[in-house]
């Protein structure tokens, strides 16, 4: 039974009336219990993904198995599955934050429990908050009524679309305390974010969308060792021109006027190419006064990716370095 | 049978209705009981009978249906309409529930208070003229009846409208004229023998004839007409909704 995924989609394709092909074949296994973070910019199909499984947009082709069901033939068992917390806030104009609750355990085919809707209000701090009309609240309010409606069914698999949207920093970290607790229970948890550095901080495996296509789902750690690039960066002693044909064979751009030197490597590589470049600056007698490195961070990683499944960026095209590693 | 959540779509919207009692209930018996008025203690007395009714009993069973198909039209199609404008209804939609279990929900308590409206509304007709209710029955089972058909209708229009004003055009453009021209305040024999024919074409004719016949006995056309043409409009109704669930049609892109 274990082995069974939280989500698995097999050729997941949908085009809308308008011709436009959100997604293009698209397959994707998310383990049990795992938080896994997709990311990609505007419009690659993030939110049309998330509406196919959820129910609330049709596939034009492909499968869709929420925990081993099918979730149109199967559609009580998969739906009944997944908690949704939409990208858009939306709340009812007249009802109070109680009454919405209520309802959507209600819809979820569960019986009242007001131990457990009261639990959930006030882990989100809204338990004060029980008999004000759900419009007059605010919006970082609206966002945890949203997740409290999502978590008043008790779902196994959470789906957050872009969830911090529009929040405040300090309710942000309560929002992301609370996914870790949810997967601890066992929740599976698949968010969207535009704060790659969340996903950097939370997600287990992360997928990266363009233009509807996953070009990559690997474990965050793999993926930041596989494809993150260090740089070291020499502060010089006297500003260059351009570079000299003694340092062409190496991956350098200037920087700040010719003042900085930036060397992009790949740090999995048995010779880093350090030791030679140094070398080759003392031969060519270019001086300098300081020097550190860093490693590409996950958003350097994910702007790279999707420009270069780009493929129009000029931006890329003019780097010698790979784009986002040369930026910084 | 998803029954929590038939349960949940239908006390949340009977919450509504109740929570703005004055609107909901209070404005449409006292916009009626202002016609019972008028046209029944004040012009009424001035009338000759209709069908050997009085004028004032004569109209009662009209302008309950006209109250009937308003109130119906507007508390389903407000019902859906809502949700689908403020964004919430992402949420039944992904819930699991069954198309049926959603109209159930929402009809069935945009119907109700329909029903709770006209049965309101014939207890206030009391206090202005005298009637009689020969076949009760028939009265009340007609009544639902109607109810469920123009709140499935309402549905619809719901699920259409984009706009405030599309959820409105329909209610005022269509189902009012054909309210008023379909003997609400007359009987079709008093119309000139073209105008009977073409008349004959308004389905809300079979409407207010069928329950005015469960009132006094007589009616323009026959019951059994008006039956199966209600029968008809609900599977008319029951066919276009099986279609917007198959095909998603302004509920799933």
């Amino acid at each position: 039974m274990s082995s069974t995924p939280a989500i698995q989609l097999t050729d997941l394709s949908k085009t809308y009336d308008s011709g436009f092909r959100a997604l293009k074949g698209v397959n994707l296994t998310i383990q049990r219990g795992e938080i896994f973070a997709l990311l990609g910019p505007n419009g690659a199909g993030k939110t049309t993904l998330i509406s196919i499984v959820c129910g609330l947009a049709q596939a034009s082709s492909g499968v869709v198995l929420v925990d081993g069901h099918d979730n149109v033939r199967e559609y009580r068992a998969a739906r009944g599955r997944i908690g949704l917390v939409p990208q858009e806030l939306a709340t009812d104009l007249f009802e109070t934050v109680l009454a919405t609750v209520n309802l959507s355990r209600g819809l979820f085919g569960k019986p009242r429990d007001k131990a457990l809707v009261e639990q959930v209000l006030r882990d989100l701090s809204l338990w004060d908050k029980r008999h004000e009309i759900s419009n007059n609240l605010s919006g970082g309010m609206k966002r945890r009524l949203m997740i409290a409606k999502a978590l008043s069914h008790e779902p196994d698999i959470l789906f957050l679309d872009e969830p911090t949207a529009g929040v405040d920093v300090s309710l942000r970290q309560n929002m992301w305390a609370m996914v870790r607790r949810l997967r601890e229970r066992g929740v599976t948890i698949i968010l969207t974010t535009h704060y790659i550095e969340e996903a950097e901080e939370m997600a287990d495996r992360i997928g990266v969308i363009n233009q509807g296509e996953i070009i990559l789902v690997d474990d965050k750690q793999a993926l930041m060792d596989r494809l993150g690039r260090k740089q070291l960066t020499l502060t010089l002693q006297r500003p260059l021109a351009q570079l000299p044909e003694g340092l062409k064979g190496f991956d350098l751009s200037l920087k700040d006027s010719g003042q900085t030197l930036v060397y992009s490597f790949d740090h999995q590589q048995e010779k880093t190419g350090i030791a030679e470049l140094l070398k080759a600056l003392v031969w060519e007698g270019i001086e300098f006064r300081d020097l550190h490195s860093s490693q590409s961070s996950l958003e350097e990683i994910f702007v790279d990716l999707v420009q270069g499944d780009d493929g129009r960026d000029p931006a890329h095209s003019s780097q010698p370095t790979r784009a986002a590693g040369g930026s910084r | 049978m998803n029954l929590y959540a038939i349960r949940a779509i239908y006390s949340y919207e009977m919450a509504r209705t109740f929570r703005t009692l004055m609107q909901s209930i209070a404005s449409p018996v006292l916009a009626t009981s202002l016609y019972f008025v008028v046209f029944g203690a004040a012009i009424g007395s001035r009338m000759t009978e209709v069908d050997g009714i009085p004028y004032g009993a004569f109209i009662i069973p009209g302008l309950i249906m006209l109250l009937l198909l308003n109130e119906s039209i507007s508390n389903a199609s407000f019902g859906i309409y809502m949700p689908k404008f403020t964004g919430t209804l992402y949420e039944v939609l992904s819930a699991p529930v069954s198309p049926a279990e959603m109209v159930i929900g929402y009809v069935g308590a945009a119907a109700t208070k329909s029903v709770i409206l006209g049965l309101l509304v014939l207890v206030t007709a009391r206090l202005f003229v005298d009637y009689e209710i020969q076949h009760p029955l028939f009265m009340f089972g007609f009544l639902v009846l109607t109810a469920v058909n123009f709140s499935l209708f309402g549905f619809m229009i719901g699920i259409w409208a984009d706009g405030f004003e599309k959820l409105q055009i329909i209610p005022m453009m269509i189902v009012m004229p054909l309210t008023f021209l379909g003997g609400t305040f007359y009987s079709i024999n008093m119309l000139p023998p073209l105008w009977q024919t073409i008349t004959l074409f308004n389905p809300v004719v079979y409407l207010i004839s069928g329950f005015r016949w469960s009132f006094y006995g007589t009616s323009d056309v026959s019951v059994g007409i008006s039956l199966v043409m209600s029968g008809v409009f609900l599977g008319l109704c029951l066919l276009v909704l099986r279609w917007i669930f198959r095909t998603g049609y302004k509920l799933k892109p």
